[in-house]
């Protein structure tokens, strides 16, 4: 479903230093896949995801998402969007739309579905992340929860193949962070092709298919949750397991 | 309404102009004479506009005259000077070096030179070529000069919306023009009616300018009065309420726009 080889990304940072996000990065994630990828701040996990939906370009290397080369001369990027569906760690619900407007908007002006097409299908969405009883209010008179909840559903109405998470749960006070996961675990098992990145462990013990643990723009090792949490292999993953079990 | 420290500040400037108004008026002997009822005829008036006229009846005097023309330039100076505003506002931000630097030396161009100069070159230069009108030379004068200003506010209002916006519009697919149609401008726009609302009523006052290519505006009307009627203080303060009266219905007019559109905050 995603594939990605050698790839490069350097920034260059505000005085002129080169920060080498992802170094020579391939990985390949199958259709219906759940893969939670780990790693400390800054190696690169944001950066990668971002890739994937080409809010970064990439300096070198090539990316596949379901058979189509994001950097292929004639690839039309916004078709190859509607396709991955990107939650954030700050949401960034639409402010001057309502929790309802959020989710049919793109809807309408992308996929083109009629106003009632849109909302019976956002509707639907709101239900199943159990934020229904709120689609006429905006979003700033809404808990952090409960906002994560409406951007998976305003990813969702969109019908994606794909679902990339960059920590969606991280700005969140404890208390929410579990109802914002029990939605994505529902996801998980309905075969979603999900990319997560978490630090939630017991998420990733629960339903990720595959852990990847990132370090300086690298795949350093890749397993089974089990694999990782009774016998990691590097020293550098056992030490960044323990300094967050 | 409370009694706030700026209300304070308004008294005491009040009762300073007052007090050097008795100074120069009463004390220091300067003796004028008021006419004020010889005002209202610049403002209405009946009678004969000509003196072939068959009846009298009620006309719209010389300022009411000027005032209809100083609308009427400023609402199509506005409406162009919003059309630029966008235009400019948006190119100053474009990835295109090309289109960055056109709009660029525009903005520092306009800002750069004065509003009367550019009325001059307008109405004498280009005015001349194309065949403009005084109205509509003026009107492109003002609008390409407030258009400048009102770019600036656009671009600084478009900068001012976080840039995840951007990204979880486009991450759902929108193009570009899309996420800025839905998501950026709307938000943007509500960022910048204040400062907007000063450039407008910034674009009234700066209209009076246009007098000097002979457009029978409020102050062109307001001169030729005095000259008239030699009642120069009662004329000027005439079309100095006239001026605050537009000025202030706009200021009131935004307030409640602005106000209109807190609902999602
Ligand atoms: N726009 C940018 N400009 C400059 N440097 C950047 C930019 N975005 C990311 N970087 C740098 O690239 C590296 C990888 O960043 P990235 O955000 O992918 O890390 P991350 O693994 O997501 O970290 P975190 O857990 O803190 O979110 C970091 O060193 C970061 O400082
Ligand atoms: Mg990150």
């Amino acid at each position: 479903m995603i594939d990605a080889q050698n790839v490069y990304k350097t920034f260059i940072t505000p005085d002129k230093r080169k920060v080498e996000a992802l170094v020579d990065f391939t990985l390949h994630i199958d259709r219906g896949e759940v893969v939670v990828i780990i790693g400390p701040s800054g190696s690169g996990k944001s950066t990668f995801l971002r890739c994937i939906n080409r809010l970064e370009e990439i300096d070198k290397g090539k990316i596949t998402v379901d058979g189509q080369d994001l950097h292929a001369p004639k690839a039309n990027i916004n078709k190859i969007r509607e396709e991955i569906g990107m939650v954030f760690q700050h949401f960034n619900l639409f402010p001057h739309k309502t929790v309802m407007e959020n989710v049919t908007l793109a809807q309408e002006v992308v996929r083109r579905r009629s106003k009632k097409e849109a909302a019976e299908i956002a509707e639907a969405l709101l239900k199943k992340v159990g934020i229904l009883d709120k689609k006429d209010v905006y979003p700033s008179q809404l808990s952090g929860g409960q906002q994560q909840r409406v951007a998976i559903a305003r990813a969702l109405a969109m019908q994606p193949k794909v679902m990339l998470f960059d920590e969606a749960t991280s700005a969140l006070d404890p208390e929410m962070i579990g109802e914002v996961l029990d939605v994505m675990k529902t996801l998980a098992r309905e075969g979603m092709t999900m990319v997560v990145v978490t630090h939630e462990m017991g998420f990733a013990r629960e339903v990720a298919d595959r852990v990847i643990f990132m370090d300086a723009g690298r795949v350093v090792e890749t397993g089974t949750p089990e694999h990782f949490f009774t016998n990691p292999e590097h020293e550098r993953t056992k030490l960044f397991l323990s300094q967050i079990l | 309404m409370k009694f706030t420290r700026r209300s304070a500040i308004t008294v005491v400037v009040l009762f300073v102009v007052s007090y050097l108004f008795y100074y120069f008026f009463m004390r220091k002997g300067i003796t004028y004479s008021w006419h004020w009822y010889d005002v209202p005829k610049y403002l209405f008036y009946y009678g004969k506009r000509f003196t072939d006229e068959p009846a009298p009846s009620w006309h719209m005097g010389a300022l009411m005259l000027g005032l209809v023309l100083t609308l009427k330039i400023s609402v199509v100076s506005i409406i162009f000077a919003i059309i630029i505003g966008l235009i400019v506002g948006i190119a100053r931000l474009s990835d295109e070096p090309i289109t960055k630097f056109i709009s660029s030396c525009y903005v520092e161009l306009i800002r750069g030179t004065p509003l009367l100069v550019q009325i001059y070159i307008i109405y004498f230069f280009i005015g001349t070529m194309l065949r403009l009108s005084a109205f509509a030379a003026g009107a492109a004068a003002l609008s390409i000069f407030e258009g400048a200003y009102v770019g600036e506010i656009v671009r600084a209002g478009i900068q001012s919306i976080h840039k995840g916006q951007m990204e979880a519009a486009r991450s759902l697919g929108m193009s570009y023009s899309q996420a800025m149609r839905h998501i950026i401008l709307p938000q943007a726009l509500k960022r910048i009616i204040p400062p907007l609302a000063g450039q407008f009523i910034s674009l009234i006052k700066d209209s009076s300018l246009v007098s000097v290519i002979a457009l029978a505006d409020l102050t062109f009307r307001a001169q030729q009065a005095v000259a008239q009627s030699l009642n120069a203080f009662e004329i000027y303060f005439t079309a100095a309420g006239l001026y605050l009266v537009m000025t202030f219905t706009l200021s009131m007019v935004t307030q409640y726009v602005e106000r209109r559109m807190a609902v999602s905050d």
